[in-house]
Formats: structure tokens, C-alpha cells, sequence
């Protein structure tokens, strides 16, 4: 056991910040002070505070240092490794250097993530070491199938995915369905903008999917697993093969696992870019080669599946729920959460928010707890709007809603999804008909093609809300806007048509002043719309410099250099926002018309 | 031509001989083209490797996103363009990609060393604006990050 541990988080956004470069510089410095047999470096998966990266948490005492650049190693190793003194400048915030101090982690309740940024993701003997696979190995030699169905069933776990159906249910289906063989599949397309939290399991501890894939085999009879991921993954992809391979070495996967007759193998298949493989159908016409095009359901892929036999697909995190189930029990998983939303839920907190990055939170929490409490609130100067949960098949819900507790049910009562857990909250600069916009853009994008609902309907809502945005919306179109959204939900194929409404129609439900401003005042409240806001020359702050003047096409921007202060014409300004990026003291301001 | 064929051959063999191999050997095949991108050869090897017809093999390969049947720059940019990358600002650091490439999105620069393109969420977002350079992500983009990066690229990395 060496003297001291230093944790590096290794997940794709802290290798993005120069985690690999900080590595390197405190070896170096390690090894110039011949502490590299005393000083262990571990490369961890995703410690959840993505913007303050590269993150390292250094044990014995768990000290956490944020924003780590290559040129504090030696600092680090002189001051804090040889004199135990911890590196001030580099703590999250003076006075709260361990983690359970800082109100980002103190607040979460971690289970999926437990081990992310704990273990060695690349290193088996790690997970085995926390009690990985004891889950697998209590179920194939201690439990009958129908008993680990039935701890999934009581336990109340739903399908992190999205759609939350009971996962034990969805078990029982493929477990008593006619045919073989059987299939596995992991869902791991996680394609929703703004939801990272199935990549960050992936990196930081595969081999929880893939023992609750294994579990998964043993408790519905298929023997062969699929994983479906992503090719925008490639270090998911990468340590997910490690960890295959690491898997069949020691025999937790291949043949007669455990000395039984079991054996469940798993093969990495990889997507090429296409949103909707995310659906279950469409995922399964991926991994046999074809188009990822849908097809309606019944039948469900619990009957007829891969190669039409029974096949029971499941998402990342809710794979990497299977093992605490068996291992604490059903009563204890079912005891965090509410009602009819039982465990934690992994979130991806982003956009206007102090702490962007990944948490995990039990069940029933209020929207407001996660936004403001672990969130840390928007940053100063602006206010908060609204908070969009559920990327492109979600909704945006208003302050007024902030106390509503983040379950399914509660959630979908007033227009929002669970859905895969992406959270980005907007600042009052954020134009909701822009943002509703952004996302039907996506889907009208990702759409298929197959069925008319959703091929016609996302492109009709999309050029209404043209309309409204360029400042030519019409009174009907609101009417309208409700009554196609409507339609797509009742009548489209699959899920991304059946939600791609939502950002629509719950922004509409919670906005609706909004898009009456832009419709009957020709006026975007937010001051973002190019053809419905005003450029106005702040008098104070102007150096009349002549850039805007220079930079105006049309002659708008007016005034005489040296003589603050210039103004902006009106009715000669087509919005075109050059003088806006050209003056340099940012004087020129748009603002609502 | 003549130096390609057996490095193919040998990236088929690497697949099973099962129409659920596809993709995976069209990534492969795309990946040893000089120009990103499948070949007509490709499809018809794809095709008779997997025992599918040739018009399966083109219906999923232009399907995906990720597959291309023009050819591309030695180094694929793909920034991100949802919305927390959209909110942090994706748009400057696209122009500045336009700008200093001299392309627009979906085109190849006249050196063929890089081509533009737009992709739908990375997972980075807690690090936004972010865009992938062949596999290497980068997060928190500004202008001047993009400049260093394009010009390690050009570098040779």
C-alpha cells in the first residue's frame, strides 16, 4: 500500500480539458522528487464536476483539486506530497477541500456512479475488489431465474431510458416468451442532446452494464448480449473492450460461468450516426446490418426481437442499477425514492448553471434541489427562466414549477419527461419559442422518414415556428402548432415522433406570452431573435470609435469618430448585428422591440 | 489500386460472413480510404462478404450519418451543434472554423486535410462548445482553441 493516492479523473471532458497532459507533468515532478514509490496515480472515470476539470481527488485525506493545469504538478507534489501541505488555489472553494464539504457531491445519493472516479475502469481486479460480479455469481449459483426476476419486479425499478417501464415486467416477458434463442441487448445509442450520463458509466466503470447484462442472460435464458453504442464513443468503445476482454479472462463471461451450466457472452456493436437507433425497433434493424428505421410495435421485442426471437433491451443505467438490487436487496433499493419512482436517477446538468457535470440523486427530489442546491443556481447577473428536462422529447418547465419532485409521473403531469435525464437550464436570455425551435430542428433532422406523421409534421411546425421567429407569425398558428403536435403524438410510429412535439407544446403551455410577444408585438421579450429585437448604441459606454459605422451595411450605424456618442437608425437597420460583433467596448445593445 | 486490395481483403476477413457484420465493416473500409469515405468497390465487397444485395449495402450506407460515399479530408472536424454546445456559444466557434479553413459545413479544404461537419450530441456537455477531431474530443472551444488545435492538426498532430 503506498503512502498516497491520487484519483485522475480520466472521462472524455476532463481528457478534453488536458487530464492526460496533467498526468504526464505529475509523473515527471513525482519522479524528479523520487516519490514514485510512494504515490500512486489511478486514472478514474467521470467525478461528475465536468467544467472544473481536470479534476484529482488525492487520498489518504480526499482532497480535491479542480482546474488542474500541467504547470501546478510540481506544486502540488512539493507542497502537498512532501510537506502535507494541500494547494490552496487549487480547491474548489477555500475551506471545503473534501468532497462530502462541497454541497455539489454532499447532496447526491450515489449508486450507479458509485465506483465512477473510485476504481481503475481499466483494471477488472478493481471492480472485483468493490464486489463487482458477486451480484452475477449469487444469482447463477444461489437463485432460480424466476427469483432474480422477481428481486427486479419488487425492487421497482423502471427503464432509465426514458419511458420507465418496469424493468421487471419487461424481464418477466422475455423470460416466459416462446422461441430461442434468447438476446441480451444494452441500449447504449444515448443520443439525447445534453445527456451524458450512459458515456460516463461506460468510462468510468463498464463493467457494472455488463455484469447486470450477464444477470440479465442468466434471469430471461439468453446466453448471447448485445451492446449497442454510439461511434461519437470512441474512449467508451475502447475501455468497453478492455473490459470485455478482461471479463472472458477471468470468467465472468463465456462459457459455464461459475463452474454452472450458464454461459452469456457480449459483443460490441457499433452505430454510424443516427438518432433514431435509439429507438428499440430501430436499434435492432442496426445491429442485423439495415437501415435503423423503426417498425410498429406490437410486436414488442420481448416476442420478436433480433432476428425475430425474444429479446429484451434495457439502457445503460438501468443495467447498472441489476447488481445493487441483488446485492442490498430489493426492499433497500426500493426504499430510496417515491411512490412509484423507486432509486436514483443520474442527471446531466448543463447550460446556465454554476455546476455543469454529471449527479446522481434519489428519486422525488424537487427540480429545485437539483438546479439551485447541487446545481448552485444560474451565474450571477442573470436570472433563471426555465429548466428543459428530457433533451428533444422533453419540456421546459418554469420557476412556478420548481418544487414539482423529479419522478415519471410528476414530470410528464405538467409536460416534461424524465426521459434520459439531460438537464439544461436557461437564463432570462434564453428566447423559449428560439429554443423550441432549436429542438424540432433536431428532430425534423433525425426524423426517419418512414412514417408521414413525423416526417411532415416536425417540417410543418418547423416552418410555422420560421415564421413566428422571423416576425411574420400569425394569430392561428398557435392553434395550429397545438393541433399538429397533438396529432404527431397520437400518430407517429415511434417515440421520436410521439415526443418531438413536447418542446413545442410544453413551452407553448408554460410560455404562451412569449409567443404572443412575438406574434402580436412583433417583439422577442429575450432580445434574441435577429428580426425582432433593436440595436440602440449605449451613450455612456460608446468610445466613437467608428467600427459600427464602418461595419454597417446599410448606413444605420451614424455618428462622427472622437464624438461619442453614435446612434442607431431604425428604419435603415436590417438587423443584421454587424455593429454588434464590431464594436469592441460593447456598446451596442439589442434589446426587445 | 494494386497496394489497397490486400489490405481489404484482409479487413474483410476480419468480419463474420453474417449480414449483422455490416456496419462494423463499412466503418473499417471507410476508415482505410485515404478520402474518409466508401468507395463503389467497398459496397460491392461489403455486399458479398455479408451475402446481402448491393442495394442494402447502399440503403444503410447512406442511411448513417457517418458514412460517405464522396470523399473526405484526411481529418474529420465534427463540432457539435446541440443545444448546450448551441448555448455556449457553438456559433463563434464554427465561424471561426469556416474562417479559417475557408469552407463551409459539409466541404473538404482544398489541401483535402480536413472536412466540416455538424454532428448531433457528443456527451461532452459539461465541457461545451465541444468538437471531435477524428477521435480526439476537445471541450471548452474559443477561437484561439480552435486556431491551436487546426494548427497541431496541420502539424501532423
Amino acid at each position: 500500500m503506498r503512502r498516497i493516492q491520487v484519483l485522475l479523473c480520466s472521462g472524455t471532458a476532463c481528457q478534453s480539458s488536458g487530464s492526460e497532459r496533467v498526468k504526464r507533468a505529475l509523473l515527471d515532478a513525482l519522479a524528479t522528487h523520487d516519490l514514485l514509490p510512494e504515490v500512486q496515480l489511478v486514472d478514474t472515470g467521470c467525478m461528475g464536476p465536468c467544467e472544473l476539470g481536470p479534476v484529482l481527488l488525492v487520498y489518504p485525506e480526499g482532497t480535491f483539486y479542480v482546474k488542474v493545469q500541467p504547470d501546478d504538478a510540481v506544486e502540488i507534489v512539493t507542497e502537498h506530497f512532501l510537506k502535507g501541505r494541500p494547494v490552496r488555489r487549487l480547491l474548489w472553494a477555500e475551506g471545503a477541500p473534501q468532497p462530502h464539504e462541497i454541497p455539489f457531491f454532499a447532496r447526491q445519493r450515489k449508486l450507479v456512479l458509485r465506483n465512477c472516479g473510485t476504481i481503475d475502469p481499466e483494471r477488472i481486479e478493481e471492480y472485483i475488489a468493490v464486489g463487482g460480479y458477486e451480484a452475477l455469481g449469487r444469482a447463477v449459483t444461489g437463485m432460480a431465474p424466476t427469483e432474480v426476476v422477481a428481486a427486479i419486479s419488487q425492487s421497482g425499478l423502471r427503464g432509465r431510458g426514458g419511458a420507465g417501464f418496469p424493468t421487471g415486467t419487461k424481464w418477466e416477458l422475455v423470460r416466459v416468451a416462446a422461441g430461442a434463442p434468447k438476446y441480451v441487448i444494452c441500449n447504449a445509442d444515448e443520443g439525447d442532446p445534453g445527456a451524458f450520463m450512459d458515456r460516463a458509466i461506460l468510462e468510468g466503470d463498464p463493467h457494472s452494464v455488463l455484469e447486470g447484462m450477464a444477470i440479465a442472460g442468466y434471469a430471461v435464458g439468453a446466453s448471447q448480449g448485445y451492446l449497442y453504442i454510439r461511434a461519437e464513443y470512441p474512449l467508451a468503445i475502447q475501455r468497453l473492450e478492455v473490459a470485455l476482454a478482461q471479463a472472458r479472462k477471468v470468467g465472468v463471461l463465456g462459457p459455464r460461468i461459475f463452474d454452472t451450466e450458464f454461459s452469456f457472452d457480449i459483443e460490441l456493436r457499433m452505430g454510424a450516426g443516427a438518432f433514431v437507433c435509439g429507438e428499440e425497433t430501430a436499434l435492432i434493424a442496426s445491429i442485423e446490418g439495415r437501415r435503423g428505421e423503426p417498425r410498429p410495435r406490437p410486436p414488442y421485442p420481448a416476442t420478436s426481437g433480433l432476428w425475430g426471437k425474444p429479446t429484451l433491451i434495457n439502457n445503460v443505467e438501468t443495467y447498472a442499477n441489476v447488481r445493487h438490487i441483488l446485492l442490498d436487496g430489493p426492499a433497500a433499493f426500493a426504499s430510496i425514492g417515491t411512490e412509484r419512482s423507486k432509486g436514483t436517477k443520474v442527471f446531466a446538468l448543463a447550460g446556465k448553471v454554476r455546476n455543469t457535470g454529471l449527479v446522481e440523486v434519489p428519486m422525488g427530489i424537487t427540480l429545485r434541489e437539483l438546479v439551485f442546491d447541487i446545481g448552485g443556481g444560474v451565474p450571477a447577473g442573470r436570472e433563471f427562466k426555465a429548466v428543459q428536462i428530457g433533451g428533444p422529447s422533453g419540456g421546459c418547465l418554469p420557476s412556478s414549477l420548481l418544487d414539482v419532485p423529479v419522478d415519471y409521473d410528476s414530470l410528464s403531469q405538467h409536460g416534461a419527461i424524465m426521459g434520459s435525464g439531460g438537464v439544461i437550464i436557461l437564463d432570462d436570455a434564453t428566447c423559449m419559442v428560439n429554443m423550441a425551435r432549436f429542438f424540432l430542428e433536431f428532430t425534423a433532422d433525425e426524423s426517419c422518414g418512414k412514417c408521414v406523421p413525423c416526417r411532415v409534421g416536425t417540417q410543418m411546425m418547423r416552418a410555422i415556428l420560421d415564421r413566428i421567429i422571423a416576425g411574420a407569425g400569425k394569430e392561428e398558428d398557435l392553434q395550429r402548432l397545438r393541433e399538429i403536435g397533438e396529432m404527431m403524438k397520437s400518430a407517429s410510429l415511434c417515440g421520436l415522433g410521439q415526443t418531438a412535439p413536447n418542446p413545442v407544446l410544453s413551452t407553448l403551455r408554460h410560455f404562451p406570452a412569449e409567443y404572443e410577444a412575438h406574434i402580436r408585438d412583433r417583439s422577442c421579450p429575450a432580445g434574441v431573435c435577429p428580426n425582432l429585437v433593436r440595436y440602440r448604441i449605449d451613450p455612456d459606454t460608446c468610445r466613437a470609435c467608428d467600427a459600427c459605422r464602418r461595419a454597417c451595411p446599410t448606413g444605420a450605424a451614424q455618428g462622427t469618430a472622437g464624438t461619442p456618442p453614435y446612434r442607431i437608425v431604425d428604419e435603415l437597420c436590417i438587423r443584421c448585428g454587424a455593429c454588434f460583433d464590431a464594436c469592441p467596448f460593447g456598446a451596442v445593445r439589442k434589446e426587445p422591440r | 489500386m494494386n497496394k489497397e486490395r490486400p489490405t481489404k481483403d484482409a479487413i474483410v476477413a476480419r468480419h463474420p460472413r453474417s449480414p449483422e457484420a455490416l456496419l462494423s465493416l463499412l466503418h473499417d473500409l471507410q476508415t482505410a480510404n485515404a478520402g474518409n469515405h466508401l468507395t463503389a468497390d467497398d459496397l460491392a465487397l461489403a455486399a458479398a462478404h455479408v451475402g446481402v444485395p448491393l442495394s442494402a449495402v447502399r440503403d444503410a450506407a447512406t442511411f448513417y450519418s457517418m458514412f460517405s460515399l464522396a470523399p473526405r479530408g484526411q481529418h474529420i472536424i465534427r463540432l457539435c451543434a446541440s443545444p448546450n454546445c448551441h448555448l455556449a456559444g457553438a456559433w463563434s466557434v464554427l465561424d471561426e472554423l469556416r474562417r479559417l479553413l475557408g469552407v463551409e459545413v459539409g466541404e473538404t479544404t482544398a489541401d483535402g486535410l480536413f472536412t466540416l461537419e455538424l454532428t448531433s450530441c457528443l456527451g461532452a456537455c459539461g465541457v461545451a462548445p465541444v468538437m471531435m477531431i477524428d477521435d480526439e474530443v476537445m471541450g471548452n472551444l474559443t477561437p484561439e482553441r480552435v486556431r491551436g488545435a487546426l494548427a497541431r492538426y496541420r502539424r501532423g498532430r
